[in-house]
């Protein structure tokens, strides 16, 4: 199988896995929006997106490309480290033109799932898993008041702060991602590729803004009310 | 007019692809500006060949930036610290008095060192015979100018077709990935109505060859595109992964 | 005396090739896999032959001194290829690229392969665009073509700045098919020590592996030598630093003629020399004569400022500027062939003219082209060049340095010649076999097309006719009554006596234990050979030069020291060995230089010339071919036989670039 037996299949796994990520992570950050104009609206939401069937297959769906993106990541840096042989140089200098993220995916990647971790145990566990599970009671406002939870965890300055440097690490990971996963599937040439940067570069300032506004305006909230 | 300068250079030493290696220290006084780095190198293995010891072994050849046997890892960088120059167009003027050089042989699992600074590139040599050519017979083909081509994808051919084989993206690729190098020949015959009847093939049988030779997957960082002695561009990898992904999907 | 029969066949000369291959004998394809072909050498000549006598069915060992057969020393030539398509309709033909190239060979060339190598030049253009080889087009998608020295029309295809490279990677594409076919067999870092005879015939190589230092043995119906030419014998030159004669030596030991030897080809435009750690000569691509303008003062005071270093070279105004090739040469100016503008720089030189410190240089000049055709077009042209020529000297050709009196004037390069080609090589007859049977030289290392002097973007020309378009068939030739011959084991006394003979010069050499390095004692020759066996030769001189020769000899063995051991890499043991060869070659080139008592394309002796100072040629003495015949040993001078040279298409006249 090509995808998983060739270089280029391999990361065309990882383009594909991570452009549906991107539009995952676009969906909630939309989905987030929704907080700030209406609490009751996003509960709607957060209900609509509970233990149903359509929202279940899509969590599952949603963590196979979560769990192919990050398996594949460390099979290829696994796989790149041999290939860079067991001597390593004395002295290295990043060129010009070499974007840090670049060559920094994975430990982006890493900072990204711990912030998942925390980000499940603060929202998730609480909400969708505690209707999975039948315990309405996990969390201390039942699974559905979605809002609420995002209250009390930004009010926060800890979980402010752990966020927001959660939410720096994945800009970072977007925008090498984005004009990566194109010229991985070939969409690149050199016009085409400045283009990507910018266009990409633009996406995920705004996805990214998306989230840290819900964080900083709850934050702000919090502390006048 | 140049001035000379003395530096501290660093060199590693290596007896074989097995055997452990090591940095060895020399001071280097009244280097004149004009001299090539290799000239100094020259200028070092002179001193220990008079010393009775064993001189550096570093590939080079044409000395013009063409040829693409030399190599060397200057401080960081593939082919030294100019852009778009291999290691045999870099003069000392660019260095400082009181620099500590270092200089290291390209570092890959692909390139075994052989001694010192020198690698084994032969593996160029196979993923070329895998497929980079166009299968034509020696004899009669047609008119040269029956062919024609548009200016723009001939040049665009020729800036894919410059590559020299020096093994500097690999040098510089942290994944030691060999894909800048495959894709200008995968471009270059890509570009060309000779090279379309087998541009799927050649896509497939060269990447199949650069992966089972172990070299890295690659995770577009530039440093290859940043590095490479003839500016060769990563639009060109592009070009290979749309060629390979059209040839896998056709399966 | 041994008769020469250079096998030239009957017919008029536009129909002696074509009779040739009607004629013929061939080897049918069952045949062709058993016969076994060694191939040495991977530059255009050798990468082209064995791609070709593989894809034809023969069995083929190739061997190479660099890493990769991409390496070899073709890849440098940057101006393009002549081919006498007459795409641009400026009335070319294959006659007049015929003609052009024995005029601008100083009719020393032997006419029937000249004709050959015109002919086959349409095929070459045609078999490289077919590979893919990325040529320069015109908008239309047309080829493009571009002028060079020795011609008065467009014949020069051009991949930018970088046709050798192209073309060889061409031919290294083919050969990359052959060896995954399986029908050639590449040896990497290996080198031809020596060739092998049995009864008479060449029937294998000695070669030392670079990285294990082993000698191993290798065998075959035919040897076929195309390891190019012999320029470092003067240490700098614009040839690679692995660039070497010990084949064509081992060659000419065994037996072999050697043709020609101070037919030496002397670039005129390289960077000057800059000290003494240099190490090797850069060539700036001669397309610059196209649109660069080359001069020195007019005033000997200007001369002595410049060297002085008082005054640069954009001070010196128009009016004192003296453009001497194009007051000299009207007709062709700055594009007459090499061997006269390189002459014609030294001479001003001679006369005190030279422009940097050392006096050995000249200036060439983009100040009018860059006016007339605007600096935008001129580093489109030439960008790549001026870049190099600014990274070597800290000088940018393409900037603006002075105003006098409302006329420009931008920083001129400066060059003078350097060793670059060598006409001269193993003598081969119209099938390119050497004089020993089944022995066969192709490329720059035979000599058999350039006469005295190449023309530019011939070079590529005539390795890649030989070895895509020649030698495939003439080989056949050979090879037709070898079928009944059954492969050759190794282990025949032959081999061993071959090898023991390489083996005892290494232990030789590594024994001798002195105290100068390689390269020290390469410089000394290379002094010795460019200031007696150089531009300008002397009776004299090339007598001193040979008395100079024996003693650099001497100290080669009885001085040399060489690092480390015998056993695994030893750059140094390497080219210990290939300065032995060297220095025979030194010699040699000095005794083929003493013996022509005329002055004819890269070989110039003083004492004949004209008034004017152009060379003199002395056609009723010297029209012949000098093949030289080694005596058993290096102490004793080689003995000389003639093949006179027949003219039967072409009036031999004097060449005449002035109108």
């Amino acid at each position: 199988m090509w995808l998983s037996n060739s270089s280029i299949g391999r990361k065309v796994v990882m383009s594909v896995t991570g452009i549906a990520l991107v539009l995952f992570l676009t969906f909630h950050m939309s989905m987030n929006l929704v907080a700030l104009f209406s609490e009751d609206a996003y509960n709607m939401v957060c209900e609509f997106l509970g233990a149903n069937w359509y929202a279940l297959v899509a969590t599952v769906a949603l963590a196979a490309l979560f769990v192919i993106h990050i398996i594949y990541a460390f099979w290829l840096t696994m796989m790149n480290r041999n290939a860079r042989g067991s001597e390593r140089y004395a002295v290295t200098q990043k060129p010009k033109n070499v974007e840090w993220a670049s060559q920094n995916m994975l430990v982006l990647g890493i900072i990204v799932i711990l912030g998942l971790i925390l980000h499940f145990a603060n929202f998730w566990y609480k909400m969708q898993f505690a209707e999975i599970i039948g315990d309405h009671f996990l969390g201390e406002y039942g699974p559905t008041n979605g809002a609420a939870y995002i209250a009390s965890t930004f009010s926060q300055p800890v979980y402010v702060i752990v966020y927001l440097i959660w939410l720096i690490a994945l800009w970072f990971h977007l925008t090498h991602g984005f004009w990566s996963a194109l010229q991985t599937l070939g969409w690149s040439n050199k016009i085409w590729f400045e283009r990507w940067k910018l266009i990409g570069n633009v996406y995920s300032t705004l996805v990214v803004l998306g989230f840290a506004v819900v964080v900083v305006i709850y934050f702000f909230k919090s502390l006048c009310c | 007019m140049d001035k000379n300068i003395s530096f501290t250079l660093k060199v590693w030493r290596q007896n074989g692809p097995k055997e452990k290696g090591h940095f060895d220290t020399f001071q280097m006084k009244d280097i004149p500006g004009d001299t090539s780095f290799l000239e100094m190198l020259d200028i070092l293995n002179e001193q220990l060949i008079e010393e009775g010891k064993e001189p550096i072994v570093f590939d080079h050849d044409c000395r013009e930036g063409i040829c693409g046997m030399c190599s060397l890892y200057i401080n960081g960088h593939p082919h030294g610290p100019a852009t778009g120059a291999t290691t045999c167009q870099i003069y000392m003027r660019r260095f400082n008095d009181g620099d500590t050089i270092t200089v290291e042989p390209w570092r890959s699992a692909g390139f075994p060192v052989i001694k010192d600074l020198m690698v084994d590139r032969s593996a160029y040599d196979k993923i070329m015979q895998a497929g980079g050519y166009v299968s034509v017979r020696t004899g009669a083909p047609q008119d040269a100018n029956a062919i024609l081509i548009p200016k723009q994808n001939a040049d665009e051919a020729m800036d894919a077709a410059s590559c020299i084989g020096c093994g500097a993206c690999v040098a510089a690729c942290k994944n030691g990935s060999a894909m800048l190098f495959v894709s200008a020949k995968v471009s270059q015959l890509a570009l060309l109505p000779q090279g379309r009847p087998e541009a799927a093939r050649r896509a497939k049988a060269m990447l199949a060859k650069m992966d089972e030779l172990g070299f890295g997957n690659c995770t577009n960082t530039r440093a290859c595109e940043a590095e490479c002695p003839k500016n060769i561009s990563i639009s060109n990898i592009a070009r290979l992964n749309r060629e390979f992904i059209k040839a896998k999907l056709k399966d | 005396m041994a008769t020469i029969d250079s096998k030239i066949p009957e017919g008029p000369i536009a129909e002696k090739w074509t009779n040739y291959k009607a004629h013929q004998k061939l080897v049918n394809p069952a045949n062709k896999r058993r016969l076994d072909i060694i191939v040495v050498g991977t530059g255009l000549a050798g990468a082209s032959a064995a791609a070709s006598l593989g894809e034809m069915g023969f069995k083929v060992f190739n061997f190479c001194i660099q890493d990769s057969p991409r390496r070899a020393h073709s890849i440098a030539a940057q101006g393009g290829i002549n081919a006498a398509k007459n795409y641009q309709n400026d009335g070319d033909s294959i006659y007049r690229l015929f003609y052009d190239t024995v005029k601008g060979g100083d009719y020393r060339a032997r006419e029937a392969n000249v004709y050959r190598l015109a002919e086959v030049s349409n095929n070459i253009i045609d078999q490289c665009v077919a590979q893919g080889v990325p040529f320069a087009r015109e908008y239309g998608g047309t080829l493009a073509n571009r002028s060079f020295g020795g011609a008065q029309v467009s014949r020069t295809f051009y991949a930018k700045g970088q046709t050798g490279q192209q073309l060889l990677l061409g031919a290294y594409s083919a050969l990359s098919h052959q060896v995954h076919a399986g029908t050639v067999k590449l040896y990497t870092r290996y080198e031809m020590e020596d060739i092998v005879i049995v009864d008479g015939r060449a029937r294998g190589i000695i070669a030392k592996n670079l990285v294990t230092g082993k000698l191993e043995r290798f065998a075959a119906h035919a040897v076929v030598i195309a390891t190019g030419g012999y320029g470092n014998t003067y240490f700098l030159s614009t040839n690679a630093m692995a660039c070497n004669c010990t084949a064509a030596m081992a060659c000419y030991r065994k037996g072999a003629w050697f043709a020609n030897p101070a037919y030496v080809q002397i670039h005129p435009t390289c960077i000057p020399v800059h000290g003494d750690k240099q190490s090797k000569l850069t060539l700036m691509s001669e397309s610059l004569r196209n649109d660069g303008r080359i001069w020195v003062p007019k005033k000997i005071e200007d001369a002595k400022a410049l060297q002085a270093g008082t005054k640069k070279g954009s001070d010196i105004p128009e009016e004192d500027r003296d453009y001497y090739l194009e007051r000299r040469y009207p007709a062709f100016g700055n594009l007459v062939p090499r061997d006269v503008a390189s002459r014609a720089a030294k001479e001003r030189c001679d006369h005190g003219f030279g422009v940097n410190n050392t006096g050995l240089a000249v200036f060439l000049d983009f100040s009018e082209s860059i006016e007339r055709l605007g600096l935008d077009v001129v580093l489109q042209r030439y960008g790549n060049l001026f870049d190099m020529y600014e990274e070597i000297t800290d000088v940018n050709p393409g900037e603006l340095a002075n105003e006098i009196n409302g006329v420009k004037y931008y920083n001129p390069m400066m060059i003078y010649p350097a060793i670059h080609y060598t006409m001269g090589g193993i003598w081969v007859d119209y099938e390119l076999q050497t004089s020993i049977k089944g022995l066969f030289a192709i490329g720059e290392c035979n000599f058999s097309d350039h006469g005295a002097n190449r023309l530019g973007a011939s070079a590529l020309m005539q390795g890649l006719a030989d070895g895509y378009f020649v030698l495939p068939y003439t080989i056949q030739n050979y090879l037709a009554d070898q079928i009944t011959v059954p492969r050759f084991s190794t282990d025949l006394p032959e081999f061993a006596e071959a090898e023991k003979a390489v083996q005892d010069k290494i232990d030789h050499l590594m024994s001798i234990k002195g105290k100068k390095s390689v390269d020290s004692i390469h410089k000394e020759l290379g002094r010795v050979m460019w200031e007696y066996v150089g531009m300008g030769r002397t009776a004299e001189g090339l007598k001193t030069g040979l008395a100079k020769l024996k003693e650099i000899r001497k100290e080669f063995e009885t001085e040399l020291f060489i690092p480390g051991s015998k056993e695994g890499l030893n750059v140094e043991l390497d080219k210990a060995i290939r300065l032995n060869d060297f220095i025979t070659m030194g010699e040699l080139i000095a005794y083929d230089a003493l013996n022509r008592n005329e002055s004819c394309g890269g070989h110039f002796r003083e004492e004949y010339q004209t008034e004017e100072g152009e060379a003199k040629r002395d056609d009723e003495n010297f029209f012949y071919v000098a093949c030289w015949e080694y005596q058993g040993s290096d102490d004793k001078a080689p003995v000389l036989y003639k093949e006179p040279l027949v003219y039967e298409a072409i009036k031999v006249q004097t060449r005449n670039y002035k109108s």
